[in-house]
């Protein structure tokens, strides 16, 4: 991590070591950042706004399969389950209750927090590989009990639902804000105890536990935090879309989120975020791809299957030669920069 | 009674293409999530040759197991060698994707209706009536027949035969059987390739009893419950887990709710990592709590 941001370490005082920003360079281009999000929703045309959208939705939910698997180390392949489970929990308060949102919301972070609970127990006892398959079991079963809750309600299709965020401007100060909260509480969040206590259960399991570490407690928390929040991504995903329905919470919208944390690169919020505008944005370029070479008439019936296909190809290469992902290519950039015209690191303090 | 072909049919379905996840793990250590879609490829790699030599049945079913092999040898070398030594995540994970890449890629190259390797061959799927009233189709008998070979043909390969034993050594210990001088890459790569031939076969013979769509690929899904409830790394258990997976959905659906047949191998899995993780007959390796 530790870039040479700035040109020393000159802390005086705690208030700075704890400071999330550390120089103005960095303050500068924050609020320039958060100046661009404010007014893009005024310059954009409808399309960009849904895909802005769209991007900041998954966002939340790519940050909590972050603090899971790229900080805690867990492998979870049921993260389409907990988005499921946190849509139908909206859906169905909503279609039975006609609760509002800010009943529907904190019932869906509840009824997250309790799956994560469940999600993380067979990770007491189980590692890698069979973590995964547990999860991946979960997954099975909570989409099977929301088409359960389907067809015996008589709602075959979907659940229909209407949102009081009607308007796409909106929806987008409300995502952007909810994206940020997360963003903030996962940097604050990592930064603590907890946060310190998963990564080192991340690099080994044993020395995390003769450090001191509850380990079934902090893997446990690890699963709860991220279930929550993953949770309330799916309430806001239901509410979105006005519509639930369990088709579309396949294996691949969990293989989807896996591959934003990866090509994003592990361990790393930036990553995760990173990842999800490449991911969101990868049927939209290859839609346009396919416009530019003037093939998109011709393929139209096949386009799901090219987005398929690609996708696949761009998860792959990056996992061969890139593992670190798009946060990996940064900081080589940001190092490059910064060390001009030098090339290696000065040795490190 | 018919539930008992019912059982045996679907446990041999499960047991086809569990040996395929079985192999490879036990090889090398990695759980191949592609394994449906090699499986589909297989099928669709029989329907290619197929029409390519129509006239002759026999020689398609060669060259499309050959065809397999090949496949299988092709992802090791292409792929998996490159996983190799990265962590447990990233190779999970590389299989998934070469699966989304290859269902795209067979839609692309096959289109997305409904084929019929069978009636490419020439050959008929009848019913025959067996003793006590339960009916079993050629297909069914063909895949119990299959099952049975490829399962002995597997265990006389395994401990009879030079590679087999190589590859039993690799799969003990990775490290000490390379420095005896066994070509590790080898010994994976035929791993791959079995598991993609006997996947291939699975995959086949489902097509020709179902037709070939583009949604085979969710029966490979189904089958690894089967490979891990039995344990990851044996035969003798894989076929063990298939018949259980397989008489649980089975009796469940037909005196429970329909239903459940996507849910009910997963539910068994669970059941299964919660009370014995490495599964009936597995190896316990290195899962136990700290």
């Amino acid at each position: 991590m530790s870039q040479p941001r700035s040109s020393g370490y000159w802390h005086t005082r705690y208030a700075q070591d704890t400071a999330l920003v550390e120089t103005r360079t960095q303050k500068f281009w924050l609020a320039a950042l958060a100046l661009a999000l404010g007014t893009y929703p005024f310059l954009a045309n409808a399309l960009w706004l849904d895909l802005a959208n769209q991007v900041l939705l998954a966002s939340i939910g790519a940050v909590a399969l972050m603090l899971l698997t790229g900080y805690a180390g867990q492998i979870s392949l049921g993260h389409a389950g907990l988005l499921a489970a946190g849509a139908f929990t909206a859906g169905i308060l909503f279609q039975e209750l006609a609760a509002p949102m800010w009943v529907t919301l904190p019932a869906a972070a509840a009824v997250g927090a309790a799956l994560g609970l469940v999600f993380g127990l067979p990770s007491l006892r189980l590692r890698g590989l069979y973590l995964a398959v547990s999860t991946l079991a979960l997954h099975f079963i909570v989409i099977h009990i929301g088409a359960e809750y389907e067809t015996k309600r008589g709602y075959s299709t979907g659940i229909v639902m209407d949102s009081p965020v009607q308007d796409a401007r909106a929806w987008y100060f409300v995502l952007l804000a909810a994206s940020a909260a997360t963003v903030l509480f996962s940097l604050n969040l990592l930064r603590s105890r907890t946060g310190r206590a998963w990564r080192a259960i991340h690099g080994r399991e044993t020395v995390a536990e003769a450090l001191g570490i509850h380990v079934a407690r902090a893997k446990l928390t690890a699963f709860v935090v991220s279930s929550m929040l993953a949770a309330v991504s799916g309430a806001l995903f239901a509410y979105f879309r006005g519509f639930v329905s369990v088709e579309a919470f396949s294996l691949y919208l969990t293989i989807q989120y896996v591959a934003m944390v990866i090509i994003g690169g592990m361990g790393s919020v930036l990553g995760a975020l990173l990842g999800t505008v490449f991911v969101v944005l990868f049927p939209y370029l290859i839609d346009a791809a396919m416009r530019a070479l003037g093939v998109a008439d011709r393929l139209a019936s096949l386009v799901f299957a090219i987005n398929y296909a690609g996708f696949g190809l761009v998860m792959l290469l990056f996992l061969v030669f890139e593992p670190q992902g798009l946060v990996g290519l940064w900081r080589r950039a940001q190092n490059w920069a910064l060390l001009w015209p030098f090339k290696q690191r000065p040795v490190q303090r | 009674m018919q539930l008992a072909v019912n059982i045996a049919v679907l446990g041999s379905i499960y047991a086809l293409i569990s040996c395929g996840y079985v192999l490879i793990y036990r090889v090398s250590r990695v759980l191949s999530l592609a394994h449906g879609e090699l499986m589909m490829l297989g099928a669709y790699g029989l329907y290619a040759t197929a029409s390519l030599f129509s006239a002759h049945p026999l020689v398609a079913l060669a060259a499309a197991c050959a065809l397999g092999l090949m496949v299988g040898v092709a992802v090791y070398f292409a792929l998996m060698w490159r996983m190799t030594g990265e962590s447990v995540l990233a190779a999970v994970l590389a299989t998934i994707a070469l699966g989304i890449l290859l269902r795209g890629a067979m839609i692309l190259v096959f289109g997305t209706q409904t084929r019929h390797p069978l009636d490419e061959l020439g050959w008929e799927n009848a019913s025959h009536e067996l003793w006590g009233g339960a009916r079993i189709s050629t297909v069914g008998l063909a895949l119990l027949a299959c099952t049975a070979l490829v399962y002995l043909g597997l265990f006389a390969f395994l401990r009879a035969t030079r590679w087999g034993i190589r590859m039993r050594a690799a799969g003990q210990h990775a490290l000490l059987a390379a420095q005896r001088g066994i070509g590790l890459h080898g010994v994976y790569a035929l791993a791959w390739g079995l598991a993609t031939l006997t996947g291939g076969l699975a995959g086949m013979l489902l097509a020709a009893d179902a037709g070939l769509e583009g949604t085979l690929y969710i029966v490979g899904l189904k089958a690894f419950p089967a490979a891990l409830v039995g344990g990851l790394d044996s035969l003798l258990g894989a076929l063990a887990g298939s018949l259980i997976i397989a008489g649980a959905e089975v009796l469940l659906i037909h005196y429970v709710d329909p239903l459940l047949a996507d849910v009910v191998p997963f539910i068994v899995l669970l059941a299964m990592l919660i009370v014995r993780p490495w599964g009936l007959f597995g190896t316990r390796e290195e899962l136990d709590r700290v």
